[in-house]
């Protein structure tokens, strides 16, 4: 009786050693991939296009798969798109539908381009998230990294309350870490989420893409978000 | 533009009350195949407007589904499933337009 126990310990014990080294794999995997992607060639600054670094989206993908295995046969929408980033990496895991939608016709289609080289099925649609409509609950999961509202105030927050409105499941998100309190605030009381927390805190390294940037790279801190509608 | 995407579309129009669902001008459609997965399809159809999808796949020359929603009964049978499937995952609206049901205004849809 003991030892078969023991057996049964050691199977499961390297089952999840196997499933951790798996996970670790798949993640080195997915941000090879992610670093690859073609980025906007002239970023707009009203509209603040920045990409989301191959790591960043990473850890995005593993806290919403790994732990709550939102990602995996679900529908996920990429609320502001670019490039694809995000909509990339759910369809790299494995979600059964996933939508990207943003404002920018020229992001769209390189987004389409890396979904083609990745021989990947994204549904593309061209729309101003801020001044949308939609029949709510059909998307499952929402994956985004909306505008920070550092240019255009308020965009960030716009972002979120169109999320928590369309997904069913729960919303991921990225938010500067200094607007932590305002966005907390805001998703509980004004945008009447079930829960907000913060995940992880992580370095966003924004490089020099618009001409009033005076250094080279700057890394600004940012939380990852989980909403639950 | 698949049918699942269409079904939670609705008028962007300032001022428009009742936006959904947008009407469909097809004049271009495609069938591709798509991995069938009836967990996902189950799913989808407690989330889904039925009517919005009949008639959408009605304008695209798909008239296999049933006109009343059918009860969750119906989500055993294989040969359901596989219309069901096919109606929101595997036609494409490649090129045409949407019309908001209030303002007869158009918004086209093309491939790229």
């Amino acid at each position: 009786m003991e030892s078969s126990s023991f057996i049964l310990c050691t199977a499961i014990s390297t089952c999840l050693i196997w499933s951790k080294w798996n996970w670790k794999m798949k993640l080195k995997q997915l941000e090879g991939y992610l670093g690859n992607l073609e980025q906007f060639p002239n970023a707009k600054v009203e509209l603040e296009q920045y990409p989301t670094g191959p790591h960043i989206a990473t850890r995005m993908f593993y806290m919403a798969e790994n732990s709550f295995g939102h990602i995996g046969g679900n529908f996920v929408a990429d609320f502001g798109c670019g490039c694809g980033t995000l909509s990339v990496a759910a369809a790299l895991l494995g979600a059964e539908y996933v939508m990207g939608i943003d404002i920018d016709s020229q992001s769209l289609e390189i987004a389409s381009l890396n979904a083609e080289d990745l021989d990947l099925d994204i549904n593309l649609i061209q729309r101003d998230i801020r001044n949308s409509t939609w029949r709510g609950s059909v998307v499952d999961t929402i994956t985004m990294n909306p505008p920070f509202g550092t240019r255009k105030k308020g965009a960030d927050m716009d972002f979120l309350f169109m999320a928590l409105k369309v997904a069913s499941q729960s919303v991921y998100s990225l938010h500067k870490t200094t607007t932590r309190e305002h966005v907390k605030r805001t998703a509980l009381r004004d945008f009447e989420a079930r829960s907000a927390e913060v995940l992880c805190e992580l370095w966003f390294d924004v490089p020099q893409l618009y001409k009033f940037h005076k250094k080279k790279e700057v890394d600004i801190a940012v939380d990852l978000w989980r909403f639950v509608p | 533009m698949r049918l699942l995407t269409h079904n939670m579309l609705s008028s962007n129009i300032k001022g428009v009350s009742n936006g959904f669902p947008l009407r469909l001008d097809v004049e271009n459609s495609v069938s591709k195949e798509v991995e069938f997965n009836p967990d996902f399809l189950r799913n989808m159809f407690s989330k889904i407007d039925w009517k919005a999808l009949v008639d959408a796949a009605r304008s695209m020359g798909y008239a296999e589904l049933p006109e009343e929603a059918p009860d969750s009964s119906m989500l055993d049978s294989d040969e359901f499933l596989k219309k069901f499937h096919h109606a929101l995952l595997e036609l494409h609206l490649d090129e045409g337009a949407l019309i908001c049901p209030e303002t007869g205004r158009r918004f086209p849809v093309n491939k790229a």
